[in-house]
């Protein structure tokens, strides 16, 4: 791995062979490679290295714009009107401004991801120094970086090696950007290219954050067993003092749970967090407790349990402060990305700090050294915990059927309402006594509180829902097993074969955020439908919370009904946001481990092999961030496809294939180099479902590959009739174009399927060794 | 509210609004000018009721009374084979939308495309979204909304309408075409 920076000067030297006087060298780098594999063909790619690969897939799944309004009010040329056909002032074309938008997106995503990475590698470079080893998984795990290797070409070994990688990925989200910018790209294909790219590099910013942090941290390293850990506001032992922490970056979290430690307070003081923080806080310290995902946010704070909130970055409320100090809680925010307008008081001591938050002399502070907001959190609470006597502002029984009195039906909340929720009809119910149907709303609120921003009456409806059902959430003791990391690969041997041949019907990622349509039951349904489908089921951030928010009629959670290991009717929580990139690293991982493929910088074959190999689909059912946009980016540059729910359409672009041209699905037979027709698989890379039914259907479809064995075919075939047939009452009409052999048919389904396949006069063909790459082709290599 | 403010207060267009579809003489005139008109029909109409009974009742009448073939995405088809009037075809409203905007596109039955599609039955957002895809990229076909919601990214969209006026004005289109 590459060292930088050494510099040498010499002012004058003599010898007997002669003098030098004022020589000065640098040398930029020292490479210390200890990676015997031969270099591929794109190490460190640029931003059009790979675009050939990008047209292949492109030129199959072509971009559907899904615009948000009529206009581009980018620059001061502006706002230009591009309905019709029109170009704006600058020359661009309304496809060319969507994916202008698609690729800011990912851009902010990817960003966001690299300097948190950048974040936690600093953090732990300064708590075990440059030369702490990366350990993901002891021997358990070799190819402990393999999204990084793929694509920089480095193995990196120490934290310090990924500082480098860090510069690289800093350097190309800057060039992303600047494509964005007014008179740069022109080129729809070429924009969704580039965002292709952003979501590459948004892969590796994570795969950096997460092997960073468990390298230095502690957490699971590549654990099946990983511990429970609490989940549920239910969980909160309200006589303690509770610190809540929200966000996505642990560090600060860390200084909290030292500082307890190291004062003898951990039994003492409850931490508690959402989102992301509490994913990872969970991995350092199993007892401290997850309260939920994102949506979260207002309902607890509101609750008034929280005595101190401590903010990091990423998917924060951004009132949090007026929040805060409507229910007396001090507000400690720590991120330099995030201040809130709060004196910096970095450099000040600990106790004066906790003093005058705890005497209300500031609502709130910033501090930029997570140890020292670490201290000052623990100080603080222990100081304000007790005066504040958990007071919230959730409103009372009657309180409440006052606030419902005062409504006058004028349905602005509801068309606030980013779920359509019956608020008004649940409002004159609550107002005649009958608070049910105002508590019915709870399971399908996001808690985004743009009803009570829209009520002309200042009622707030998002707390009356909340207060309408109080015992529900009082009631929520669930557990969730702490995110394990990477994943063997002792267990890519295992299952890499039963994959790549179709034998294990597919690998399914629920992932991303909390912006359900119906709750977050859909995700743990689906994801407890395909793990006794024996499919592998991979989960990440708040969707593997949802998941843990679910019991089974024996009072189950699905964390203790399925194992926690990557194999079939496994449901494997990786972790955090960043941990998302163990996901795509385990599909890598098949191509490098199982397949023995090379890795290194040969991202073009390793996706080629993944693409048309490993039956794997992303499920972001509530997805709404930026960063989920570049995640899903990353994961369809692989070839994997993703799937959203209804307010992923609001990405504003779907990838879809188009089942019904078959010239679109030719595949290389690499052993020939013959063009082979293998039908619409994977149908698309991106797209939105509009119902967990719907979802269920498409996720078992895209998992066909053109390599599976008739065997696994069959296997997959049976899943999505079977789901296709009790969702829809029917056979699925595409069904014709997933069978390429009689020995594809499921046995069970057999008359049934030849019936229909000679309705629709089909037609038997080969399986090739499927690749999109001439390159790949063996025949006449010799 | 007013009867053409999208629905969703914040879902505002731009300068190309849907123009408001108050008489069912005008929808009946504009989907029997269409040569090959379309229903695509989402998963609400297999859950929601309206005048009493299911919405999906609503639908079969009009598919049958206008000659309209459906393109139904899951639920909905569920709930047309449950009543023995399987959709013409079967398919996510993306997949859907997006072959509606190929001018290229066979059809669902391999005769031609479509010129005009109906819509009912989406999630707001989704059909918000569907309608805008169409609007900026198919330009030969004409979009209407008949759900009980304005629709500003639709050629021509039923206004804002309680339960009441949307029976109503479904009604009213249906009967013009079973007179
Ligand atoms: S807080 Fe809940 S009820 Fe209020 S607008 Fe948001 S989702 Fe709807
Ligand atoms: S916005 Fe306020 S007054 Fe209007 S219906 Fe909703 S709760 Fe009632």
């Amino acid at each position: 791995m590459d060292r930088k920076g050494i510099s040498l000067k010499i002012g004058e030297f003599a010898s007997d062979v002669g003098q030098i006087r004022d020589l000065e060298l640098t040398v930029g780098r020292i490479t210390r490679d200890t990676w015997a594999e031969t270099m591929g063909p794109t190490p460190f790619p640029g931003v059009t290295a790979l675009r050939s690969w990008d047209r292949l897939l492109l030129s199959r799944y072509r971009p559907f714009y899904l615009p948000f309004c009529d206009l581009c009010c980018l620059c001061t040329y502006g706002k230009c009107d591009l309905t019709g056909g029109k170009r704006g002032a600058c020359g661009i074309d309304m496809a060319a401004q969507q994916s202008r938008i698609v690729l800011l997106a990912s851009c902010i995503g990817a960003a966001t991801h690299i300097s948190h990475a950048r974040e936690l590698v600093t953090y732990c470079i300064g708590r075990s120094g440059t030369t702490h080893r990366i350990d993901v998984g002891g021997v358990n795990v070799e190819v402990e970086a393999p999204i990084t290797r793929l694509v920089s070409g480095v193995r990196p070994e120490t934290l310090g090696d990924l500082e480098r990688v860090l510069e690289y990925l800093e350097g190309q989200v800057t060039a992303l950007l600047s494509a964005t910018h007014t008179g740069m790209e022109g080129d729809a294909l070429d924009f969704e290219s580039k965002v292709l790219h952003a979501g590459m590099i948004d892969q590796v910013g994570m795969e950096v954050a997460d092997i960073a942090q468990v390298s230095a941290l502690g957490y699971p390293k590549a654990d099946a067993d990983a511990p429970a850990v609490p989940l549920g506001m239910g969980t909160v032992d309200t006589r303690k003092p509770v610190i809540l922490v929200i966000g996505h970056n642990v560090p600060p979290a860390v200084g909290i749970i030292d500082c307890l430690h190291d004062r003898g307070l951990s039994r003492d003081v409850e931490v508690t967090g959402i989102c992301c923080s509490a994913q990872d806080m969970a991995r350092y310290a199993p007892g401290t407790k997850v309260i939920g995902p994102i949506s979260w946010q207002l309902r607890y704070v509101r609750s008034g349990i929280a005595d101190v909130i401590v903010l990091d970055e990423q998917c924060v409320r951004t009132d949090l402060l007026e929040e805060a100090r409507r229910v007396r809680s001090p507000l400690i925010v720590t991120s330099e990305k995030n201040c809130l307008g709060l004196p910096d008081r970095t450099d000040d001591a600990v106790d004066q700090i906790a003093a005058d938050l705890a005497a209300g002399r500031l609502p709130g502070a910033l501090i930029l050294d997570p140890e020292k907001a670490g201290a000052a959190a623990v100080e603080t609470v222990l100081r304000v915990a007790p005066e504040r006597k958990k007071q919230g502002v959730l409103p009372g029984l009657q309180a409440l059927t006052g606030d419902a009195d005062r409504c006058r039906g004028c349905v602005l909340c509801r068309r606030s309402c980013p779920n359509d929720l019956p608020i008004p009809e649940a409002m004159e119910q609550a107002a005649a006594g009958n608070l049910e149907p105002l508590g019915a709303l709870y399971d399908a609120c996001v808690g985004c509180g743009r009803c009570e921003e829209a009520c002309p009456r200042e009622i707030p409806v998002h707390s009356c829902i909340i207060a309408a059902c109080s015992d529900r959430l009082t009631g929520e003791t669930f557990t969730m097993r702490a995110g394990r990391g990477a994943i063997q690969d002792v267990e890519i041997r295992k299952v890499g074969g039963p994959i790549v041949l179709g034998e294990i019907p597919g690998v399914v990622a629920f992932v991303g955020c909390a912006n359900y349509p119906r709750g977050g039951n859909d995700v743990a349904e689906m994801a407890v439908e395909f793990a006794w489908r024996k499919y592998i089921v991979m989960t990440s951030g708040c969707a593997a919370m949802s998941i843990g928010m679910y019991r089974d009629g024996d009072g189950k959670s699905p964390y203790e009904m399925f194992p926690g290991a990557f194999e079939a009717g496994g449901i494997v929580n990786v972790g955090s946001c960043v941990a998302n990139a163990h996901i795509a690293g385990a599909a890598v991982k098949i191509a490098s481990i199982f397949a023995r493929r090379n890795l290194r910088a040969n991202y073009e074959e390793i996706a080629d092999y993944v693409y048309n190999r490993v039956g794997a689909v992303g499920v972001a059912w509530g997805a709404m961030s930026q960063k989920a946009a570049a995640i899903a980016s990353g994961f369809w540059r692989l070839g994997i496809p993703v799937i959203v729910g209804p307010h992923g359409s609001k990405y504003r672009r779907m990838l879809l294939g188009r089942a019904d041209r078959p010239e679109d699905w030719c595949v290389y037979d690499a052993r020939t180099g013959e063009k082979v027709q293998v039908g619409p698989v994977p149908e698309h890379l991106f797209c939105a479902a509009e119902t967990r039914e719907e979802a269920m259907v498409l996720t078992a479809k895209l998992c066909m590959r053109p390599n599976d064995t008739t065997r696994g075919r069959a296997l997959k075939l049976t899943h999505y009739m079977d789901l296709h047939r009790r969702h829809y009452g029917m056979v699925p009409e595409d069904l014709h174009l997933f069978v390429r052999t009689p020995a594809d048919i499921p046995i069970t389904m057999k008359d049934e399927v030849q019936r229909i396949l000679a309705e629709k006069g089909w037609e038997e063909t080969t399986i090739p060794d499927p690749t999109l790459l001439l390159r790949m082709i063996r025949a006449g290599k010799g | 509210m007013a009867r053409a403010d999208p629905w969703q207060t914040a879902e505002v267009a731009g300068p190309k609004k849907a123009a408001v579809l108050n008489q069912a003489e005008v929808a009946m005139a504009v989907i029997r000018r269409a040569k090959r008109p379309l229903l695509l029909v989402g998963h609400r109409a297999a859950e929601i009721t309206l005048g009493g009974r299911p919405l999906i009742d609503w639908v079969i009448r009009l598919s049958k009374g206008a000659a309209l073939p459906i393109i139904a995405s899951g639920k909905a088809a569920a709930a047309l084979v449950g009543r023995r009037y399987p959709p013409a075809a079967c398919l996510p409203v993306m997949d859907a939308a997006n072959r509606l905007a190929d001018p290229a596109w066979t059809g669902i039955d391999g005769k031609g495309g479509s010129d005009l599609v109906l819509l009912i039955g989406l999630p707001y957002p989704m059909a918000w979204t569907v309608l805008s895809g169409l609007k900026h990229f198919a330009p030969h076909l004409k979009t209407i909304t008949i759900d009980n919601v304005y629709h500003p990214q639709a050629s021509l969209s039923f206004p804002n309408l309680s339960e009441e006026e949307w029976a109503e004005h479904l009604g009213a289109l249906i009967e013009h075409f079973e007179e």
